[in-house]
């Protein structure tokens, strides 16, 4: 049990390994580009290019300076911008992840449990009208825009009816610390993780669906109805519980992208502070440094989240386990 | 002659077919069948002649939500067409058990045997958790798993095909259910295997005095095990009788046919066994008359209009042949399967 479980671990940081090298490579390594000009930025004078060569080695070889950068993003981590002069970059990543973290677990909790109820509502009489109409609202849902929708409810409940009964209590956009406000941080995230969510709800009830239906063709659903199981138990006890396995690989993959940075959208819209909003205004800036470790940072949260999700296996398939 | 245990009664089960043009399609017509306590009854067949769903008909088992099922089923003179879900619940698993063909998918993968034999305990009894995990060791251990303590935590991939099967066996024997029905149980084993569960099957009748309803294509099995024997063909019972009767004077053609098929075990070698001519008909082309008319090598006009079963006598066949004209009859089938 715990030999793959440690193997899974090397596996992951062999890949992260790997990542790292490719991002330096395509920043650094690039033929006929001048990295120093790059990270300096426009109109840049010669005595801010002679520091960032100074700065990031350039002008050893480039083993050595992607062990500079390594030693500057994990061990040091005093890589700085040269945009916003001073501005060091990885305490930036390190404050927006809570954000990111607490709209993306937001969102997370809301798709779960919306995907969970309108799949299984559906699956119960697939073809009937609940399942058409489901189906239909989950179209819906996944055919809108994040960043349109997002719009939407802002006008909704930050102008035109932000003073009606009903949108009062929506904060401005932005964000509230955990720490600082517990009431208010659950306040101004309420909105943008419902925003966030409506996509996975859809696209997670129609997975779920269909995993469901064909989990009912099963034998062993016929073996748990002839065991005398009310519809209920066979549905969620032996349907729905293998049908996870399923949804568990989406769930990981999906969350480990938003959290590196694949909310920016949503992010952006509503003013949240974030590893999207991050990267956002980095790449509007062209900011090479932050881009560059938000970058690994996402690479590193997929992985890392895949490697939860297959260690999370073992407990969910025992087919796994042995395996 | 006391009540059955289970009365059949012109059992019609129809699906809507693959187009609608065809409207429904009869895949059991007009089965009927007494099943007596502690009896083995036989259900032969070859695939698509109904045997397994009219099995799990009875129980409302066919998980198709177009089946429209007609006629009457009594257990213990109670009907169960038409019963309740809850109602239903009740009876499955507890009053009739089953046993599917299947043993490497009838698991659910993901929890021990164990834990599903518990299940089922605890949804038919109300014995504590402590109570049930104890009546499953015990049922693994009847059905003649080594080490049952041990196994009661292994899952189903974790066990050879013939073991779970003996698990599934066992769960559905856990609610000392008065019917076990065996859908083709050992079919899917090989043979060394089959051999020891239908030893099981029919150790485990006298121990749990169930009465069981073996569905099977397999003659071999049913002369093992059957008391009685209903040979089904394109959805109707064709010949009915006890095992003894039927395998030394079977008298419907297409029963001469199974019994023609299968290699003796004397006398000298066949250069060829006899087969069936033919297939068995669609469902949506079923002959107006006798449905194996178009295989059958003695047919003749009197099998334009359907033979029926006649409802009374321990042998009968659906077959209009006279029984001083059998003999010569049987004679010309197995010659014509010959050289078909």
């Amino acid at each position: 049990m715990i030999r793959p479980l440690v193997a899974r671990l090397a596996q992951m940081l062999f890949v992260m390994a790997g990542i790292s090298v490719i991002t330096f490579a395509i920043f650094f390594a690039t033929p006929g580009s001048d990295p120093s000009a790059r990270i300096a930025g426009r109109n840049a004078t010669p005595e801010t290019l002679a520091a960032v060569r100074l700065s990031f080695g350039l002008d050893q070889p480039l083993p050595v300076q992607y062990g500079l950068l390594m030693q500057r993003l994990f061990i040091t981590q005093d890589l700085t911008s040269f945009m916003n002069r001073g501005e060091k970059v990885v305490p930036q990543i390190v404050a927006a992840t809570p954000v990111t973290l607490s709209l993306v677990a937001g969102a997370a909790l809301l798709w779960v449990a919306g995907a969970g109820l309108f799949g299984v509502l559906a699956a119960l009489r697939p073809g009937r009208a609940l399942d058409r109409g489901l189906m239909l609202l989950g179209l819906v849902g996944v055919s809108m825009p994040v960043y349109w929708l997002g719009a939407v409810v802002n006008l909704v409940t930050q102008s035109r009816f932000h003073d009606s009964w009903l949108f009062s209590w929506v904060p401005p956009l932005g964000y509230i610390a955990f720490a600082d406000d517990p009431w208010g941080w659950f306040k101004v995230l309420v909105l943008p993780s419902f925003t966030l969510a409506v996509f996975y709800i859809g696209l997670y009830s129609r997975v779920l669906r269909s995993a469901l239906i064909e989990a009912n063709q099963q034998d062993y659903i016929r073996t748990a109805r002839a065991k005398g199981l009310s519809e209920r138990r066979v549905l969620l006890a032996h349907a729905l519980r293998t049908s996870l396995v399923s949804v568990v690989t989406l769930f990981g993959l999906d969350f480990g992208a938003l959290v590196g940075g694949g909310a920016l959208l949503t992010e952006v819209v509503f003013g949240l502070p974030g590893i999207g909003k991050l990267t956002y205004d980095a790449l509007q800036a062209l900011d090479l440094p932050v881009i560059m470790a938000t970058v690994m940072y996402a690479s590193f949260f997929v992985v890392a989240a895949n490697a939860l999700v297959d260690m999370l296996y073992a407990f969910i398939d025992p087919r796994v386990r042995d395996a | 002659m006391p009540e059955p245990l289970l009365q059949v009664r012109d059992l019609r089960v129809s699906f809507p077919g693959a187009n609608a043009e065809h409207g429904l399609l009869r895949a059991v017509d007009g089965v009927s069948f007494d099943l007596a306590a502690g009896e083995v009854l036989g259900v032969v067949g070859e695939s698509g002649s109904g045997k397994s769903v009219t099995l799990l008909s009875v129980l409302g088992l066919l998980g198709h939500s177009g089946a429209v099922v007609e006629g009457s089923v009594r257990f213990k003179g109670r009907e169960l067409l038409g019963l309740s879900p809850r109602e239903l619940q009740r009876v499955r698993g507890g009053d009739i058990a089953m046993v599917f063909q299947d043993p490497m998918t009838a698991l659910t993968p993901v929890y021990s045997i164990g834990w599903q034999i518990v299940e089922q305990l605890r949804a038919h009894t109300d014995l504590s958790r402590a109570a049930a995990k104890a009546r499953a060791i015990e049922l693994l251990a009847a059905v003649g798993l080594p080490n049952p303590a041990a196994q009661f935590d292994r899952y189903p991939h974790q066990l050879s095909g013939g073991m779970r099967q003996r698990a599934v066996i066992a769960m559905a024997l856990s609610c000392n259910p008065a019917v076990l029905v065996a859908d083709e149980p050992t079919t899917a084993l090989d043979v060394s295997v089959q051999a020891q569960i239908l030893e099981l099957i029919h150790r485990l009748r006298s121990d749990f005095g169930s009465a069981v309803v073996l569905i099977t294509h397999d003659l071999g099995v049913v002369a093992g095990l059957a008391d009685r024997v209903l040979v089904m063909y394109a959805g109707r019972v064709v010949e009915r009788g006890s095992a003894r009767a039927l395998f030394e004077a079977a008298q419907h053609p297409y029963t001469w046919g199974l019994l023609g098929s299968i290699p003796p075990l004397a006398g000298p070698r066949p250069r060829r066994l006899p087969s069936i001519a033919g297939a068995p008909p669609a469902l949506d082309a079923l002959p107006a008359g006798c449905a194996f008319a178009p295989r059958c090598a003695v047919a003749d006009a009197r099998c334009a209009t359907r033979p029926a079963l006649p409802a009374q006598g321990a042998h009968a066949a659906a077959c209009v042949l006279a029984p001083e004209q059998r003999a010569a009859a049987r004679e010309r089938c197995l010659q014509g399967g010959v050289t078909a």
